[in-house]
């Protein structure tokens, strides 16, 4: 099934450019949806019986800067054509257009829980928002980091200070009355 | 050997140490990237590092002489090394194998620590891209002679430096 002819099977329950095909090069069914119809639209691909998009493979983000609107998030999709996994193999390409004012996108790790760690790297990496992801932290850089390292204006080369832990410093007499607290402690126990 | 009427010989305490020190280097693995590869290759039968002694690797820090620091490492490892480096017992020594570890290598970016030196003392840098398993066992020879001259109570970390800083 060619993109135009998913557009038309899913258009009639959405309102007027909510869906729309996707010109792609390399020949790959492609299509955009809005954001507020993201999550509805990925649950009728993974359960329409035409589709079965059961596979979500990928998720990442494309930043267009300084184009508005500057993101893309791309999800890729996939059928197997297998038993219970639809009829034919059927792949699809997803995207969302998203502001770069305030980015940000509603999960659909509901849908495809692989899409779970996904987006933690979309926001990790792009600094998209994912509104009502289950745990949403980073997943590649500390914790403790600042900014967006995908984004294009991430300044790639900057040189920060190292982290290491130091090694516990303890003198002789600490050590002893450590070992005796905890001898005290075990005997109460 | 024939001429030795008393099997004795003669030396140092310092100099038995140093010999009994250099002649079994035991590193512990700490392979982060493709330059593993070629350390595994140098302790494998075809260069057999097994020739200079330094063949045991061990899974555990506390049975080991040397971090050969294999690969570029990143900003979330670093605490892990030190880590690893602080557990092993003195004496202590660091190899830093290839461009990555050395430098950052190609990756010069957020991401990747400039050289290991940074976050532990280095003994020995090995270029290369990765080094050749020669290269690393050239490395290891020159460590050796290292420690051929080293003393026999000084510490080889930088632990007598912090303490002083303290």
């Amino acid at each position: 099934m060619d993109a135009q002819a998913i557009v038309d099977l899913l258009k009639p329950s959405y309102p007027d450019g909510a869906l729309e095909a996707a010109p792609a090069a390399d020949g790959m069914p492609s299509i955009y949806i809005v954001p507020e119809h993201l999550q509805a639209v990925c649950r009728e691909l993974r359960d329409r019986p035409e589709l079965r998009l059961v596979f979500a493979a990928d998720m990442t983000a494309v930043d267009f800067m300084p184009r508005e609107p500057r993101f893309e998030v791309v999800v890729l999709l996939a059928n197997f054509g297998m038993a219970g996994y639809g009829e034919t193999p059927q792949r699809l390409r997803v995207k969302v257009r998203v502001s770069g004012t305030d980015p940000r996108i509603p999960t659909i790790s509901g849908v495809w829980p692989s899409m779970n760690w996904a987006e933690r790297e979309l926001w990790d990496l792009f600094g998209i928002q994912v509104e009502g992801h289950p745990d949403m932290r980073r997943i590649l850089m500390p914790d403790d980091w600042e900014g967006h390292p995908a984004r294009k204006d991430y300044p790639v080369q900057i040189k920060k200070p190292y982290k290491v832990f130091e090694a516990l410093q303890l003198t002789p007499q600490e050590f002893a009355a450590n070992l005796r607290a905890d001898r005290e402690r075990a005997r109460e126990d | 050997m024939a001429d030795f009427e008393i099997p004795i010989l003669t030396t140092t305490v310092e100099k038995m140490v140093q010999w009994a020190r250099r002649s079994a280097i035991w590193p512990v693995t700490f392979g982060l990237a493709c330059c593993a590869i070629e350390m595994m290759a140098m302790s494998a039968s075809r260069y057999d590092i097994a020739r200079f002694g330094a063949e045991v690797f061990r899974g555990s820090p506390r049975q080991s002489d040397l971090m050969i620091v294999a690969g570029r490492l990143s900003r979330k490892m670093a605490p892990v090394l030190r880590r690893i480096y602080d557990q092993m017992p003195e004496p202590k020594y660091v190899i830093s194998m290839g461009a990555c570890a050395s430098v950052g290598g190609v990756f010069d970016n957020y991401a990747i620590v400039q050289g290991v030196d940074q976050i532990v003392p280095v003994d020995v840098f090995v270029p290369g891209c990765p080094p050749r398993p020669e290269s690393l066992i050239y490395g290891i020879v020159q460590l050796q002679k290292k420690i051929g001259q080293s003393r026999m109570g000084e510490l080889t970390s930088d632990t007598e430096q912090r303490v002083k800083l303290a």
